[in-house]
């Protein structure tokens, strides 16, 4: 406590005082210390990208500006010229389309697998574990091996679907303009299920019997034992998920990338591959910025719904 | 090494990238030269060279190269290879940071958008000239009139062949574009396509569809002319008609050659970097020979790829002045042969080309391609990736959405 007490900032504290004032202040400089690490790494490594990617959005930031510190104001003429390209109204339509594709696929199946492996059976765990593949595979791997088993002529899908009697074509899922996003909302909901499944297993854990006990006394089970008991309950969770669920799909790169590269003919471009592209392979990274930011705009007024919902319901 | 950067792996170019504000904080302002320029001053000891020839066997080619250039000049070498994705990424944070290195080996059509950020310094300071260069290689490397990088050999692409399935199904080798279509169909055969090249949706998609651009006459500074749009029409129909995959739009040229490799296509567009995968393959006998023209008669105008090397402003006269030397031995006459055998490259002093087919004849195709070769860089410059773009994009809308070329070459040229 000793070193606690020593006065701060060159003042000296009167002899006088009662100690409790000077303990206060040691009380609350103490606090300050605890907290000044994680907001100190919050703003180096949070808030200074952010601001950073947010004025690159405004400037003319080029290969030049990285050997001369120079990057021009140039308002918002990145905006205009992102917003203005004819690629752009496709990445957002896809942007949307993907991300809530892939949300509702995630979501179904893991919802589906979670209640499912509520129940318990000789095996369960084994499977259970199983579930867990997708998220155990670095993503460029999945990415690679979906691009083989997706292949036209000798990929092992359209091997398959010529085995069965049903058809004898074999789809393009990668290289047709209108199967290829398609074909990566599936991939993308290959890797979402675990998360899904996994997050709402642990909401179902939380759920307790005898509810279930209780309802079937009264005779509701089944479907209505979920409507009614399984679904409130695990609400809150569900909220978590499908947000989160959100904003990681919002922003998925690699695997396109892995698998289209946006293409065919920009078919599965969205604002993430359009950033990447623009900073990273043309290196204008104004436009790229601008894209980004945009970006964050269309999370964070899914956030804001998120929150306003929340409330309403909270109110009603 | 082709020219098309090599397939880029996003977590590390996003690591890169999130280094380089950083990088950029820590030494924002002072755009002079770092303080303790020996200009004049202590002797140069060693030097630090950067490139990409991070794979066997160009790796070990490379360094002793440049090391023995160093032992000529009288300086060490300490040389770095990053992958070749990662290299852009790298030479920015280091000019951001004033830690470029001595020697820098660019990507040739690199060269001009990193000359035009002041980064290099002129050859031309240090007396090095580039008289007797195959021209389109030396556009490359000058910006603004100047001279910024020498490059000792170059390549690019032609069209490979397996020569027992040409035999095999009495075709002979296409030289025209009505040749390669029938000959194409011809061998198609089962789950064996006639033709198979990269259409992706990258630039090395559209430095694979260059020569047939160029060849018949299309320029990359309007690319919505009638001449680009039946080079455009030529891809559209050998896919349209099933003597090459629908998957090309998908294809790298790593996968193209894979194809090839597995006899899953009688010819390909690839370049000479592929002969060790292919040599590697028992029994597969294939040639070269350039891509086919429109028309008979005509002359075959293929990319020129390959690596240039600058010495960038380092702020030190005198370390300048020795990487300069280094430079120069790179591109040295002798150095010029051995790299070239070395790495399946051509070199690119027009002198040396006839000795160079006669020690080494695999390379006949290759040789006679680059002759007639066109830098990427020579007609826009720094904004050829912006028309790199517009050349792939409307390339992918006619061979998938069925869109026609000359209105999907307007579209991406409007765009």
């Amino acid at each position: 406590m000793n070193a606690l007490e020593t006065p701060v900032g060159g003042r000296t504290a009167p002899a006088h005082r009662p100690p409790l004032r000077t303990g206060r202040r040691a009380q609350h400089l103490g606090r300050v210390l605890f907290v000044a690490p994680a907001a100190l790494y919050m703003l180096a490594f949070y808030g200074y990208p952010l601001v950073k990617n947010l004025v690159m959005g405004f400037q003319e930031y080029t290969t030049r500006t990285f050997f001369t510190g120079e990057a021009p104001w140039v308002g918002l003429a990145n905006y205009e010229q992102v917003m203005g390209s004819p690629i752009f109204g496709k990445s957002l339509v896809n942007t949307l389309l993907f991300t809530a594709g892939s949300i509702l696929g995630q979501f179904t199946i893991g919802l589906a697998l979670a209640v499912f492996f509520r129940r318990t059976f000789p095996g369960a765990g084994m499977l259970r574990s199983l579930l867990l593949l997708p998220w155990l595979i670095p993503l460029i791997v999945s990415g690679a091996v979906w691009k083989w088993i997706l292949d036209q002529d000798n990929g092992a899908l359209n091997r398959v679907l010529r085995a069965t009697p049903l058809t004898d074509a074999r789809p393009g899922w990668l290289t047709s303009t209108t199967l290829a996003l398609a074909a990566v909302v599936m991939v993308n909901i290959w890797i979402g299920i675990p998360f899904n499944a996994t997050i709402l297993y642990g909401g179902l854990q939380d759920i307790p019997d005898e509810l279930y006990e209780a309802a079937a006394l009264d005779g509701a089970t089944g479907w209505r034992a979920f409507r009614h008991i399984t679904w409130p309950l695990l609400r809150p969770v569900v909220n978590v998920v499908l947000v989160l669920g959100v904003v990681y799909t919002l922003k998925v790169l690699d695997i396109i990338l892995g698998l289209t590269k946006g293409g065919p003919a920009n078919a599965t471009q969205t604002l993430a591959t359009q950033a990447y592209q623009l900073s990273f392979v043309e290196f204008d990274f104004g436009q790229g910025a601008a894209t980004g930011n945009l970006l964050i705009v269309v999370s964070l007024l899914f956030a804001l719904l998120y929150l306003r919902l929340s409330r309403q319901r909270a109110e009603g | 090494m082709p020219t098309p950067r090599k397939r880029v792996r996003v977590r590390q170019v996003l690591a890169g990238a999130c280094a380089v504000p950083l990088a950029l904080s820590a030494c924002g302002g002072g755009s002079d030269a770092p303080a303790g320029g020996s200009s004049g001053g202590a002797a140069v000891t060693a030097l630090r060279v950067l490139d990409y020839y991070a794979n066997e066997p160009d790796n070990t080619v490379v360094q002793q190269t440049v090391e023995a250039c160093g032992t000529q000049i009288g300086v060490k070498i300490e040389r770095e290879a990053v992958p070749g994705d990662k290299l852009i990424a790298k030479v920015l944070q280091q000019s951001s940071s004033k830690t470029l290195p001595d020697v820098l080996m660019l990507d040739n059509p690199d060269l001009q958008q990193i000359a035009a950020s002041g980064a290099l310094a002129p050859l031309d300071d240090f007396g090095l000239k580039a008289d007797g260069y195959q021209q389109g290689v030396v556009d490359a490397s000058t910006y603004e009139g100047k001279l910024y990088g020498l490059q000792p050999v170059t390549n690019t692409i032609a069209l490979i062949y397996n020569k027992d399935i040409l035999a095999e199904a009495g075709v002979s080798v296409p030289t025209t574009w009505e040749e390669l279509e029938a000959a194409s169909k011809q061998l198609t055969k089962g789950d064996r396509y006639g033709v198979a090249f990269s259409a992706i949706n990258t630039f090395e998609g559209t430095w694979q569809f260059l020569p047939f651009m160029w060849s018949n006459g299309g320029e990359e500074k309007d690319i919505a002319t009638q001449q680009t749009a039946d080079a455009l029409q030529l891809w559209v129909d050998l896919v349209k008609d099933g003597s090459a995959s629908k998957s090309v739009v998908t294809w790298s040229q790593a996968d193209v050659n894979d194809q090839f490799k597995a006899g899953k296509a009688a010819m390909m567009v690839n370049g000479p970097w592929q002969f060790p995968v292919l040599d590697s393959v028992a029994g597969l006998n294939y040639d070269v020979v350039p891509i086919p023209v429109p028309k008979a008669g005509m002359t075959s105008v293929a990319p020129l790829g390959g690596e240039t090397w600058t010495v960038p402003q380092t702020g030190d006269k005198a370390r300048q002045a020795a990487a300069a030397k280094v430079v120069a031995c790179l591109n040295s006459d002798a150095n010029q042969l051995a790299l070239a055998k070395a790495r399946q490259t051509v070199p690119t002093k027009t002198s040396l080309l006839a000795e160079f087919v006669a020690q080494n004849p695999k390379m006949k195709g290759f040789t006679d391609a680059v002759q007639t070769a066109r830098s990427r860089t020579g007609q826009l410059g720094p904004d050829w990736p912006k028309a790199a773009t517009k050349i792939y994009t409307a390339m992918q809308a006619a061979m998938t959405s069925g869109e026609a070329p000359l209105s999907a070459l307007q579209q991406a040229q409007a765009g």
